[in-house]
């Protein structure tokens, strides 16, 4: 296993944690917690194979919270030494004390065992940025120009990410954690006759070292050789005739419709209305726990902070909660929701289940999604054998473009390609085609849920959420699955054309 | 170290053929609410630095938060170094010539606090009893952010701009969250904030809504009011860069090679523009880029920005470009400015309707509150999809008379220039999706008579 750097370690990080959590209790403070964050970022853009653009950063800062009267107060600072940690203590006191007077709900959070001196990293082989810029760069470069022998243009993109935080409350909870995620992707553009059209990897980020581009976790030779080749038949597809069809959803596509249409709908922030105002409220609301029919009774979900290379994956969460797995949907009935300490206590579920996360040192934390993945069906079918099963319909391969509305009910989605169903075969590529339904009604007409063996665990490194805004890194793993009936639209005739 | 300090001692620190420096300093203040109460607050603080190192026509990019003195010359030499390892640059130019050093350079970067909401917040917290009493729910969120930039250069380019941005967003619902209203505002200082009179229209817009019409998908003639206009236009802004025109890969694109500059985009002269200086909507008048991108280069750092139609009378009139992308495209360097403008027939200088007047004047359709999850469907068109937000209202012979479903639409803000078939009077305005990103935005109410609601949306 992976140690945590000894340059964050050598900050002064208890230093900091004891000056400002004595200050915040010297004042009264009910509760406080104090968390010193480095985020290092490294971004590496190139077009045509040559680097466009480079950049380096990292975000290094702490954040106290404290509850006092009832209301919270967060503040955040930058300079490493014990004095002004315990200013910005005296900060947080302040905005909680200015707050006090208009603030109507009691804040109290969930009682979480002390988990002290506990360290965790995550589970990968080749930091990142202990590799050479110049040799991603030529990787990517090479890439790429393997990609142009059959494109226009192509763009390269690299997103590396290591985030350390250390943790430390007035409970007695001391957490130190490190950990790395990277998200390789290349897209290709080629016009044709009928205009101009790309085709992106379908490579899903990962919690994972540079090893995922040099042959762990992911055929990258295997999927760029087929690339040139699927774009030059999506070029030439036809149009889709709009209607209603038979999908067979690719866990590359399937999991972005898990993120929204379960992922938010289940965060039980956004269903007690925190979040009404910008991200949107939810169609699950609490009072239908236990008893909404969210889908067919093939569909069981689960919430995860622990699984291997997950992008939502940690020891620990950002309120010093062990990161832990629960049930959401069981046999398509609505049994759970994401928490994090204090809805946990306000809604009778006892223990929090680890979904507080906060992006950056200036940032509060808020319930954010675990890895919400749809479970495969044990002993279920192939990828062929479920388009086996279609006389007539669409299968659909890669995320593009995603759209729902603030209750999660409507969404829409494309992909990047798709496939004609006929007689239980593929029978070639479409092209101008998106997906509309209700979150309820789709997950309901699941028919068929895929095997292990089709099971991937896709994300994204930026999930919005909050205000000020905040983006968490997440994965949701799915298999293949069956849906009946889905409505297709042709994105032609939308624009009126 | 100052910011001031920063800026001379890394360029005097870097060993190659030049350098550029920005040190950005930034302090937010922020209140947010829901169902009456506050629920998180806070306030913060940031330091970063970017040291763009130049070796040749090689650049290296690196950024550190919170430096302190003694890390400052590793910061510039990881710089340094990353600029001999890297490959030319196709953007590289020579880095801009000094023009005279900004007057306030030298002053103190005064941050803001929690005490930018001195009256903001007592007045919240009536405007919460209020809408108690009147059985309604205020959800919401206050933000000041203040951010320095200083940018200086080994050409000795010495540029400093402080960016005020405060935005409100209030949204009223009914105790029983069915019916929604939301208004948002951009302000530099929340002194220009009136609660009252938000929360006031904002009660108006649920009892508008007591009366609900069901309505099908469909094509409808619309009123979008200047928020909606704005998150379509920010977006159609955004797409409007010239390197993927050139490369034949945006709606910009013309057919068989080139750029749609001067093609005509749509029949009403409408002009979409950009002034650093406009007021209460001003912004950088210098380009700071602290990476290179599609649509930026770190070697224009510095370069003026002044006003710049991007679309006149209609007529498609600029791209985003650098000093690079303009040389390949033969036309003006145009950089994008930081603020947005749209204008109908009057150019600001002959009356336009207001929206009351054009709601006075509509037989038939739907009036708009707002616009939600805008994504890129068809780049090749720029047909877009989202819902519409918190409120659609159904006009009948000149009135408001009840609250329609909400739909999601299938769109292009390109198709739209050609479709609209009357604009009202600017105002400043917050964009609703977009806020986020781009809050200065002086935008009009438009009409369009044919709009794609594509389905229906339950959501409330």
């Amino acid at each position: 296993m992976r140690q945590i750097d000894a340059d964050f370690l050598e900050l002064p990080l208890r230093q900091l944690a004891d000056a400002a959590l004595q200050r915040a209790r010297d004042l009264g403070a009910e509760h406080a917690d104090f968390r010193l964050e480095r985020v290092r970022a490294e971004t590496l853009s190139l077009y045509d194979a040559r680097l466009e653009g480079a950049t380096d950063a990292d975000d290094l800062g702490y954040a106290v919270r404290v509850v006092k009267a009832g209301t919270w107060g967060f503040a955040a600072g930058i300079h490493l030494t014990p004095e002004a940690a315990a200013r910005v203590a005296e900060q947080a006191v302040r905005v909680a004390e200015v707050s006090a007077p208009i603030n109507r709900e009691p804040i109290e959070l969930a009682p979480e065992p002390v988990h002290a001196e506990a360290v965790w990293v995550s589970a990968y082989d080749v930091d990142p940025f202990e590799v050479p810029s110049a040799d991603k760069v030529a990787l990517l470069a090479d890439w790429s120009a393997g990609l142009l022998k059959g494109a226009d243009h192509v763009s390269a993109r690299l997103l590396q990410v290591k985030e350390q935080k250390f943790y430390a409350d007035t409970a007695g909870t001391v957490t130190t954690q490190q950990r790395v995620r990277v998200h390789p992707k290349l897209n290709a553009m080629k016009a044709g006759e009928s205009g101009f059209d790309d085709m992106s990897t379908i490579a899903p980020p990962v919690g994972r070292g540079y090893e995922y581009l040099t042959g762990t976790g992911w055929d990258w030779q295997g999927e760029l050789a087929r690339l040139p080749e699927l774009l030059a038949e999506k070029l030439a597809a036809p149009s889709v005739e709009a209607g209603d069809y038979d999908l067979v959803i690719d866990p590359s596509n399937l999991w972005l419709t898990i993120h929204e249409s379960i992922g938010h709908a289940t965060e039980l922030d956004r269903a007690l209305g925190y979040e009404a105002a910008y991200a949107g409220t939810s169609f699950a609301t609490f009072d239908q726990l236990g008893e909404l029919v969210y889908g067919s009774p093939l569909m069981n979900v689960t919430g995860d902070r622990t699984v291997t290379h997950g992008l939502a994956t940690v020891g620990y969460d950002d309120e010093g909660v062990r990161g832990q797995s629960f049930d959401i949907v069981k046999d398509g009935i609505l049994v759970g929701y994401q928490l994090d300490r204090r809805m946990a206590l306000m809604k009778g579920f006892g223990r929090s289940n680890g979904c507080a996360f906060a992006d950056s040192p200036g940032h509060m934390p808020i319930q954010r999604m675990a890895n919400v993945s749809l479970q495969a069906a044990p002993d279920g079918p192939g990828t062929d054998e479920l388009i086996a099963g279609v006389e007539r319909g669409i299968y659909i391969v890669g995320d593009k473009s995603w759209s729902i509305d603030m209750q999660r009910y409507n969404f829409q989605f494309t992909g990047q390609r798709a496939y004609r169903i006929s007689h239980g075969k593929l029978a070639g590529q479409v092209r101008d085609f998106a997906y509309q339904a209700t979150t309820t009604d789709f997950w309901q007409s699941m028919e068929a849920v895929g095997g292990p063996g089709t099971y991937v665990l896709g994300g994204a490194f930026n999930c919005g959420k909050g205000q000020p805004g905040q983006v968490a890194p997440v994965s949701h793993g799915c298999p293949s699955a069956l849906f009946r009936g889905v409505r297709i639209l042709n994105t032609v005739q939308e624009g009126g054309k | 170290m100052t910011p001031q300090e920063m800026v001379e001692r890394a360029l005097a620190l870097s060993t190659n053929d030049g350098c550029v420096v920005l040190v950005d300093e930034e302090s937010t203040a922020n209140l947010r609410f829901a169902g009456n109460t506050l629920t998180t607050n806070g306030v913060a603080r940031s330091s970063r630095l970017t040291v763009i190192s130049i070796a040749g026509e090689r650049a290296g990019v690196v950024s550190r938060a919170a430096v302190r003195e003694d890390q400052l010359a590793d910061v510039v030499a990881a710089a340094d170094k990353a600029a001999r390892d890297a490959q030319p640059a196709e953007d590289a130019r020579p880095l801009v010539e000094a023009g005279p050093a900004s007057a306030h350079w030298d002053e103190d970067v005064r941050p803001t606090d929690i005490g930018v909401f001195g009256a903001f917040a007592p007045a919240l917290g009536e405007a919460f009893a209020t809408a108690e009493a009147g059985g309604r729910r205020l959800y919401g969120f206050a933000e000041h952010r203040l951010t320095s930039t200083f940018l200086g250069t080994s050409t000795d380019v010495r540029l400093r701009h402080d960016q005020p941005t405060g935005r409100l967003e209030l949204n009223a619902k009914s105790a029983d969250l069915k019916r929604s209203a939301w208004t948002g505002v951009s302000t530099e200082d929340f002194t220009d904030v009136d609660v009252d009179t938000l929360g006031a229209s904002l009660a108006q817009r649920l009892e508008w809504a007591k009366n609900r019409v069901d309505m099908p998908a469909g094509r409808y003639e619309t009123l979008l009011p200047p928020s909606a206009v704005a998150d379509l236009m920010i977006y159609l802004f955004w797409s409007a860069g010239a390197r993927d025109a050139l490369d034949g890969r945006s709606v910009f694109a013309k057919p068989g090679g080139g750029t749609r500059v001067g093609e005509q985009l749509g029949t009403l002269p409408v002009t979409l523009s950009s002034d650093p200086g406009a007021e209460g909507i001003a912004c950088a008048p210098f380009v700071t880029a602290h990476a290179s991108s599609r649509e930026s280069s770190v070697f224009d750092n510095g370069l003026p920005l002044g006003p710049t139609d991007w679309i006149r009378d209609g007529r498609l009139e600029a791209l985003h470009q650098t000093r690079y992308s303009a040389e390949l495209s033969g036309l003006a360097v145009t950089p994008a400015v930081d603020n947005l403008i749209m204008r109908g027939p009057g150019g600001g200088t002959s009356p336009s309707p207001s929206l009351e007047e054009m709601i006075a004047g509509t037989r038939h359709g739907l009036l708009l509150t707002c616009l939600w999850y805008i994504r890129e469907v068809d780049p090749q068109t720029l047909l877009v999809t989202g819902l519409t937000r918190d409120g659609v209202y159904l006009v009948e012979h000149g009135e408001v008379v009840g609250e329609v479903n909400n739909f999601r639409f299938n769109e292009s803000p390109v198709d739209l220039l050609g479709r609209i078939s009357e604009v009202g009077a600017e105002a400043r305005t917050l964009p609703r999706e977009w806020n986020d990103y781009f809050q200065r935005t002086i935008m009009p109410a438009v009409r369009v008579p044919d709009f794609n609601m594509s389905t229906v949306s339950q959501a409330s």
